[in-house]
């Protein structure tokens, strides 16, 4: 049951997108559902090439069709399926409802434009703003993401910014028409440390104050410890794991997610604990496994894993893993293999 | 412990047009004992790499020298002394796509350095690539393949072989797993270790990843544009860390654990690292720094032993002149 209010912005439906490519068919996302609340934050995390961009990608739009193809699923925002509908009321959700935010914040902005124009041409278009009062309200927005001197910023070209300036704009850009949903897509990867953690914190402050939800894309675990209330963990085009992020952390349910945990080392770690790395590569999607996807590379992995795909079993109470481990006629249950105080 | 490789005072100067200069290292001095795994982290642009580049000669010296086992390294490498030193120091890139060439085999990258530095012949070479591939994991057949048809982690076990082929003490590893995903570091790293603890190697460590750098790392070295600003046991500089810029890179860094970054209060440091052009005097992070001081806008701070944190911990700031001890209120200059 969802308490009022809790009602989740957006909830995207067993989402499956293909791409057709020289080699074949690459199933990058294999029926992929989530869902986010509003005033939360949803992480998604995986390694490159698990579909995690892709997702997010093709509800936006932003998967090239062809040879991109959304074979099944919704995404549904409002009563509104923006899979199948962009555009509501005459208006482009996208960039209206929804905004979105990229890695590389230099590839990401035009760099012909001044930056003030770029997010004035949003308010003009979702608005119906005119220039001026559009490029006033372009300042006031680069002056909310912390941007000192937004007015003599605004004048200026992508080019005079660095790089943790420009995921500013970026995001100036993004929330500008005060979107219910943000997806940002690894926004801090290409930066460093210190300016990742005023963007993570900008987020945040941006959040508290409309009450956004937020999609955040990363393959950082630091990062989802930080900023996620919900999390998903991606693997070979699925779902393998969701919960809260406290689930995920501390009771995770799903041998990739446990894996994931022991390849890096953490605040605890001593030297004289050597990490574990997960051997091996994930499966070809070209080829995609009938079972589950990470049976090769798991050491728990029984008869019937590699030709079964799991169901998704509830672990907790909104806590789901996609593994056999977890159904009840298991040989070793997962409690009695990762609860034991290794997490 | 016998001190392998030591820099002292070196410094890399880029010109630029109009009278312009890049300070990319400025005054770095660094000994690093034999067996031992030196960290060096910073952001990028404070010069780590460049650093790890002028250590095996890659980039000549503006000013300073280094030592390998006492013996003072040429100022500007000739190509003979690219074929003497690179038996003893090599380097392992960042970027396993662009630092292989493509037209090659990974037989023909691997064994390169033997064919060229020790003279070996075809037979030997091909034994030992043989050989050298099966050690980072790539059994069987990777010899003939190209660089485009391996993984990012298989790439960079090329990388890694090609690096130990001659057998060198002294490998600079300029962020080796930045650009590979979390359970391939963690093979990349533990492979590492291994061949360090086989070979007996020296490593400089060169990483943004302050977790990854703490574990894998004896020692620590922090960067800010171009100048050390603290040294010290890994742990005690992570855990305990002095000067305030590596406060600030340690509050910055994210922990994998939800339950300590809700407890998480300090907020993050404002503004971004200065340009490296024309750097004048006074400490490189005053303006920036929570803590700054009158004397740090005009005095260099020297890179010193802080006596209460250990005869190992080293720390340029101006918070611990003399006593060693956090002294804020001692803002009188002395020059």
């Amino acid at each position: 049951m969802i308490p009022a209010g809790d009602a989740p912005v957006l909830h995207v439906k067993d989402l499956c997108v293909e791409f057709d490519t020289h080699g074949g068919v690459v199933r990058a996302v294999r029926g992929v559902s989530f869902s986010v609340r509003p005033g939360k934050t949803l992480a998604i995390v995986g390694e490159s090439g698990c579909g995690k961009s892709v997702s997010v990608q093709s509800i936006m739009g932003l998967t090239p069709i062809p040879p991109g193809r959304i074979t099944r699923g919704s995404a549904w925002l409002d009563g509104i399926d923006i899979v199948r509908q962009k555009i509501v009321n005459g208006e482009d959700v996208r960039g209206n409802r929804i905004g979105m935010i990229f890695q590389d914040p230099m590839s990401a902005l035009n760099p012909t434009m001044r930056v003030g124009d770029q997010i004035a041409e949003t308010l003009q278009v979702h608005r119906g703003m005119s220039k001026r009062d559009a490029f006033a309200r372009a300042v006031e927005v680069l002056a909310l993401v912390n941007i000192p001197d937004a007015d003599a910023r605004a004048r200026q070209y992508p080019l005079a910014f660095s790089g943790g300036m420009l995921q500013r704009a970026m995001i100036a850009m993004a929330i500008a028409c005060e979107p219910d949903v943000l997806i940002a897509d690894e926004p801090t990867t290409a930066l460093d440390v210190t300016i990742q953690a005023q963007i993570l914190e900008l987020l945040k402050e941006l959040q508290r104050k409309n009450g956004m939800a937020i999609v955040l894309i990363t393959h950082d675990l630091g990062v989802v410890a930080r900023m996620a209330d919900d999390v998903v963990v991606m693997y070979a085009g699925e779902i393998v794991e969701s919960g809260t992020v406290d689930d995920v952390f501390y009771r995770a349910a799903h041998p990739y997610t446990v894996g994931l945990k022991a390849a890096m080392p953490s605040r605890d770690t001593s030297k004289a604990v050597s990490l574990l790395p997960i051997e091996g590569a994930p499966p070809d999607l070209f080829r995609a496994p009938e079972g589950c996807g990470y049976a090769e590379r798991c050491s728990h992995a029984m008869a019937l894993c590699g030709p079964h795909r799991p169901q998704r079993f509830e672990v907790d109470p909104g806590h789901h893993a996609m593994c056999w481990l977890h159904h009840g006629d298991a040989p070793q249950r997962v409690d009695a293999v990762y609860r034991g105080g290794r997490t | 412990m016998s001190v392998l490789v030591e820099a002292k005072g070196v410094t890399k100067h880029f010109p630029l047009m109009r009278g312009k200069t890049v300070h990319a290292v400025d005054d770095v001095s660094l000994s690093i004992d034999a067996k031992e795994i030196v960290g060096l982290v910073g952001e990028s642009g404070s010069g780590k790499s460049t650093f790890g580049k002028v250590l095996v000669g890659l980039h000549d010296k503006t000013a300073g020298e280094v030592y390998l086992e006492g013996e003072r390294l040429p100022q500007r490498y000739t190509a003979g002394d690219f074929q003497r030193y690179a038996r003893h120091m090599q380097m392992i890139f960042q970027d396993p796509y662009s630092s292989l060439n493509p037209r090659m085999t990974v037989g023909e990258i691997v064994g390169e350095g033997l064919r060229f530095c020790a003279g070996a012949s075809g037979a030997q070479v091909r034994e030992a690539v043989g050989g050298w591939l099966e050690r980072v994991g790539l059994e069987g057949g990777y010899a003939g393949r190209y660089p485009h048809e391996l993984s990012g982690g298989q790439r960079q076990r090329v990388g890694i072989a090609r690096a130990l082929i001659l057998a060198p003490t002294f490998v600079v590893c300029d962020e080796p797993i930045s650009a590979l995903d979390v359970s391939v570091q963690a093979q990349i790293v533990r492979l590492l270790g291994e061949l360090k603890e086989l070979l007996g190697l020296t490593l400089l460590f060169i990483a943004h990843d302050l977790s990854m750098v703490r574990y894998v790392s004896d020692r620590m070295a922090v960067m800010y544009l171009g100048s050390l600003v603290e040294v010290g046991p890994a742990d005690d500089v992570y855990f305990r860390p002095l000067h305030p810029y590596t406060k600030t890179l340690v509050a910055s860094n994210p922990e994998p654990d939800p339950r300590s970054e809700r407890q998480r209060t300090t907020t993050p440091i404002t503004g971004e690292i200065p340009s490296p052009v024309n750097v004048g005097a006074g400490c490189r992070f005053s303006t920036r720094c929570p803590e700054v001081m009158d004397i740090c806008r005009t005095v260099t701070p020297e890179l010193r032993v802080v006596v209460d944190a250990g005869d190992e911990r080293q720390v340029a700031c101006h918070l611990f002149e003399t006593t060693g001890q956090l002294s804020p209120s001692s803002t009188e200059v002395s020059s």
